[in-house]
């Protein structure tokens, strides 16, 4: 009897946003009350809250401010905005105050990047600010008004797209146009016909979606789940938030008809909470579905399904973008990477087959049946059809999202961005690869070819955006000659150092350390065996980290290493039998202080 | 039951049955897999990492495999052992491991490894940041400067109703392990004892235990006698009618270490004829005459004076030894590290059992060394070629490195007298 009574866990998040949201914090009465009610001790709870940093355990203020910490929101004037804040509202970064109206807080990329410098107030964006707009914004929430009334609406800015023809993503879409075709086919044939396209993890892994679906079509369960993983954290990246924006119904359907081909019953898109804004559309336009018949019971198709969909929302933390982690945090845990003993496909969500795709995936399904897969294999190259979103931010004047299509030349896209004088162009976020161009290597070098895929600087220009050569998930951070490679590399380790889950010793540990060492080199005090160490340590963390965080997490610093030698050569001495860094002032100042003043007190 | 397979392992063909764990079937042909996380019977969790193998060209952690025909696996190539050997010294680096203070010590899983692998120093800064000691609940201690984050005990320990006692809190470099009192309270006392036991380092400890076994008889100075690390460094080059050349010093140590160096008892005498001492306190010479060939160095660097000193000995000698766990470690003045430097001060110079009664002079003068932030390890200072651990290091291990790389060779180091503490 009491047993049933115990609420399902995966429903805690949300207990503990609607808590948050009310509260402004979760306090200990909460705490005890809510692991009573979910019957888990007090500390495990604790573990949970204090996992996701959207949750506080002290009050954050009525009015909560986050602003981005990534680098391109550095280099786009985030300092003068953070000044303007503490200015408007007298207090400095991370605190809140005395009132409790304001709090102000870092948080990594908001998936504004077009459109920064940015800040989300109580979650509602407020792009393009400057230092006025930020005194009015806060005297017009002084006045009473809800960030609601005043917010920004992010603006899709679609900066280009391929002809008509051409075009997957953003072309009008009709409702339910694509839903048609379940009536056409069983569900092993459309998983063939995914097959047959080609289509692979849009969010960076590349996975092909077919096998997927069609490994969680073979195992048998009473229920198997459907999770649309809307929780782009990789700083740079906005492309799914522009695919929710603008076509969220390509979304909604792509997990019908996976659904439908894995045998799935229950479907969940798991939100980060930066998108928070996006919420209410969504579940909205949920309801249409439902109200239409296509989510719900008795879903029309050749053999007739049951399946419906619910809006998860995370709560700040991008390792939950990797797939086990996020079915962590869905079930109501840390959201730690799982042990890979099994894949989402045969023991995910709740211990069931679970497929977890990426929006852009999910999004392009419908388009492939709407054109049929013959036309669409005809789009982009062998490997890779199609067309790809990519987000482009940083030191250029077209900023926004993209819409190219496989195979498109890396100089070519440069041309369409605008930019001047680039000098690195991030692919795939800080996890991602650095290309290294220098404004005059791209003009002799445009022509010569491109020799092989061992990222040496000379050839990149001419390299090609496609799965034969270089892949991207979606951000694309473009950075110009006057920004400095250190600066750029010691944020992004930065970024990991905050974001690693802490769950395994190379990640947690290793870039820790690591990230010491590249304050070390940027102090001025590296020696030339701190770059080996570098290599070395690097190495280390790649092979033996447990998910794709920490792995990938050194991939860009290998790169600018090797691309950038003459930065790191200017950086570091000959080797020394005394540790550079050591310096004697520094570590006798405190003792010269403690000592000045007993002396000053004696006289 | 299951299918039998054939596996190979590092070129070895093993037969086994299907779907059984890659730690234990190599156990019990023989192989050694090193593990920190993983438990026997226990689901395998994965946190420490150091069990990863490369499977058919692809690196995987060892306890999470589960052995299919064919399989083709690798667990001692170079890079893999060294992988190893930083995941433990990451740890080393990152948490605050005391050995020679440990109730743990000789019955840790992470120093029996280290024993293991021929760890002698870090190749990683030690970070020294101030962890929390608990010391609320009922029965248990929760130390978290020597909390390795295996996750046994979140995973393991539960009561009787099943309710989590430990858990991980925060992320990243943050996480720490907390205990819930409530539930705590629940556990009866052979639970409590579990859980101590079940900690692979000295984190959970239960108040008042007394640490029965004495020195020699750990478990682990039972363990594993067999196996001796290998060390291999520079040699020394001198005229052959040059005698060598020592200095020794003792920074911030207890002279412990010297006094250790004196129990080579016997040997001293074939020492002499080979060996003749610089500036040294076992000579009382206190600059530098000559170069030296080898500098020994106790203790850690506390001060302004310790700091000029190894600079000295880095200048005059051709090899630095750093021996002993304060020259290496920092030992236990680096404790401190985690003190504020006035509080220091205050303890030793007012409050304290030894000062004066209404003693209120802190002394600065300039002929007082300057006490530095933090007490530094030595080779955070400067280069060192060797390291000879121990709390003193045993006399056998000293003059076997001394010996060794006065002569040139390569040398190894019996399990038995290699000890952290």
């Amino acid at each position: 009897m009491l047993q049933s009574k115990i609420p399902d866990r995966s429903h805690l998040m949300s207990v503990l946003w609607d808590i948050q949201r009310k509260k402004r914090c979760i306090e200990p009465e909460d705490i005890t009350k809510i692991s009573q009610v979910f019957d888990i001790s007090k500390t495990e709870l604790e573990g949970v809250i204090s996992f996701y940093h959207f949750y506080h355990f002290k009050d954050v203020g009525k009015y909560t401010i986050y602003l981005n910490s990534s680098i391109v929101s550095e280099y786009s004037g985030r300092d003068e905005i953070r000044q303007a804040f503490e200015d408007a509202i007298g207090i400095g970064m991370g605190k809140v105050t005395s009132d409790k109206m304001f709090g102000l807080f870092d948080t990594p990329c908001i998936g504004l990047s077009d459109q920064e410098p940015a800040c989300l107030i109580n979650f509602k964006p407020f792009t393009h600010l400057n230092r006025q707009k930020v005194f009015d914004i806060i005297n017009q929430i002084k006045l009473g008004k809800n960030p609601s009334e005043i917010c920004d609406i992010p603006k899709s800015k679609i900066q280009y797209t391929p002809t008509p023809d051409r075009t997957v993503f953003f072309k009008p879409y009709t409702l339910f146009t694509a839903l048609k075709k379940l009536e056409e086919y069983p569900p092993e044939q459309i998983i063939d016909m995914v097959k047959q396209s080609k289509l692979a993890g849009r969010g960076g892994a590349f996975f092909p979606t077919g096998l997927k679906w069609q490994f969680c079509r073979q195992y048998e369960s009473d229920i198997k789940y459907i999770v649309c993983n809307a929780d782009e954290g990789e700083p740079g990246t906005f492309k799914d938030r522009v695919l929710l924006q603008e076509h969220p119904e390509l979304v909604i359907e792509g997990m019908i008809f996976a659904a439908y081909a894995v045998g799935a019953s229950q479907g969940a898109i798991y939100l980060r909470a930066e998108y928070m804004y996006l919420k209410e559309g969504l579940e909205n336009l949920l309801d249409k579905y439902r109200a239409q018949g296509y989510l719900g019971n008795n879903i029309p198709a050749m053999q007739p399904f049951d399946f419906d969909i619910y809006v998860h929302l995370g709560a700040g933390a991008y390792v939950c973008g990797e797939e086990t982690a996020l079915l962590n945090s869905m079930e109501g845990k840390r959201g730690e990477p799982g042990t890979k003993e099994y894949f989402p496909v045969q023991k995910g969500y709740k211990g069931k087959p679970t497929v977890v795709n990426n929006v852009e995936t999910l999004a392009t399904v419908p388009r492939i049946f709407e054109m049929g897969v013959e036309s669409w294999l005809k789009l982009g190259t062998t490997k890779t059809p199609g067309t790809k979103l990519l987000s482009v931010s940083g030191d250029c004047p077209n900023k926004g999202i993209y819409e190219i299509e496989w195979g498109m030349k890396f100089s070519d896209f440069l041309k369409l961005t605008g930019v001047e004088k680039p000098k690195i162009v991030q692919f795939s976020g800080p996890s991602g690869d650095c290309l290294s161009i220098s404004p005059n290597e791209s003009k002799t070098l445009r022509s010569s070819p491109r020799k092989s895929r061992d990222f040496l600087a000379d050839n990149e220009y001419d390299r090609v955006i496609s799965g034969e050569d270089i892949t991207c998930g979606g951000s694309v951070m473009i950075f110009n000659e006057t920004r400095d490679v250190l600066h750029i590399i010691k944020s992004f380790s930065d970024f990991f150092v905050a974001e690693s889950c802490g769950i395994c010793v190379p990640c947690r540990t290793g870039n820790f350390l690591l990230n010491k060492k590249l304050q070390k080199i940027i102090n001025g005090h590296g020696e030339k065996k701190d770059l080996e160490d570098i290599k070395s340590w690097s190495n280390i963390i790649r092979t033996s980290s447990r998910c794709g965080l920490g792995q990938m997490s050194n991939n860009s610093l290998l790169q600018a290493i090797a691309k950038f030698p003459d930065v790191f050569d200017k950086a570091l001495d000959e080797n020394s039998d005394y540790n550079p860094a050591f310096n004697m002032e520094t570590a006798t100042a405190e003792y010269d202080r403690i000592i000045k003043e007993i002396n000053a007190n004696y006289e | 039951m299951n299918k039998p397979i054939t596996i190979n392992i590092d070129g070895k063909n093993i037969k086994t049955f299907e779907g059984r764990n890659l730690v234990d079937v190599a156990k019990e042909n023989g192989i050694f897999i090193p593990t920190l996380c993983y438990f026997r019977d226990m689901h395998p969790l994965a946190t420490c990492r150091i069990c990863t193998v490369n499977l058919n060209g692809r690196q995987t952690t060892g306890c999470t495999t589960k052995v299919t025909d064919g399989m083709e696996i690798e667990i001692n190539t170079p890079e893999l052992l060294d992988n190893r050997k930083a995941i433990i010294e990451m740890l080393y680096a990152e948490g605050n491991h005391f050995c020679p203070s440990c109730e743990k010590s000789g019955k840790c899983d992470m120093q029996n490894l280290g024993y293991d692998m021929g760890i002698t120093v870090t190749r990683y800064s030690h970070v020294f940041s101030n962890k929390h000691v608990d010391f609320n609940p009922k029965r248990m201690i929760m130390e978290s400067n020597r909390c390795i984050l295996c996750k046994r005990c979140v995973e393991q320990v539960k009561t009787k109703d099943g309710q989590n006692v430990f858990s991980f809190v925060n992320r990243g470099v943050k996480t720490h392990v907390q205990i819930d009192y409530e539930q705590e309270e629940k556990l009866t006392e052979s639970e409590a004892m579990k859980a101590m036991n079940l900690c692979p380092v000295g984190a959970i400890l239960i108040k008042g235990m007394i640490q029965e076994e004495p020195f020699g008889e750990r478990k682990y100075d039972i363990f594993g006698k067999q196996k001796s690390p290998v060390i291999q460094g520079p040699g020394v080059f001198k005229e052959d009618h040059e005698k060598f050349i020592v200095a020794t010093t003792s920074l911030a140590g207890c002279f412990g270490c010297h006094m250790s160096l004196l129990d080579i008892d016997l040997e001293l005498v074939d020492m002499l004829e080979v060996v003749e001492f610089n500036k040294s306190p076992l000579t009382d010479i206190k600059n530098f005459s000559k170069r030296c060939h080898v500098g020994l160095i106790e203790g850690g660097c506390a001060n302004s004076e310790n700091i000029h000193v190894l600079k000295e000995f880095r200048k005059k000698c051709d090899i630095l030894i750093s021996f002993g766990e304060c020259a290496i470690m920092g030992g236990i003045p680096a404790m401190r590290n985690f003190v504020p430097l006035e509080e220091c001060l205050e303890e030793a110079y007012l409050n304290s059992t030894t000062s004066e009664l209404g003693a209120n002079i802190i002394p600065g003068h300039p002929d007082i060394p300057k006490l530095l932030n933090n007490v530094y390890p030595c080779n955070e200072i400067v280069k060192i070629d060797y390291y000879i651990p121990g709390c003193p290091p045993n006399a056998q291990h000293i003059w076997k490195v001394v010996k060794s790389i006065l002569l040139g060779e390569e040398f190894s180091i019996a399990h038995d007298e290699f000890k952290y503490d």
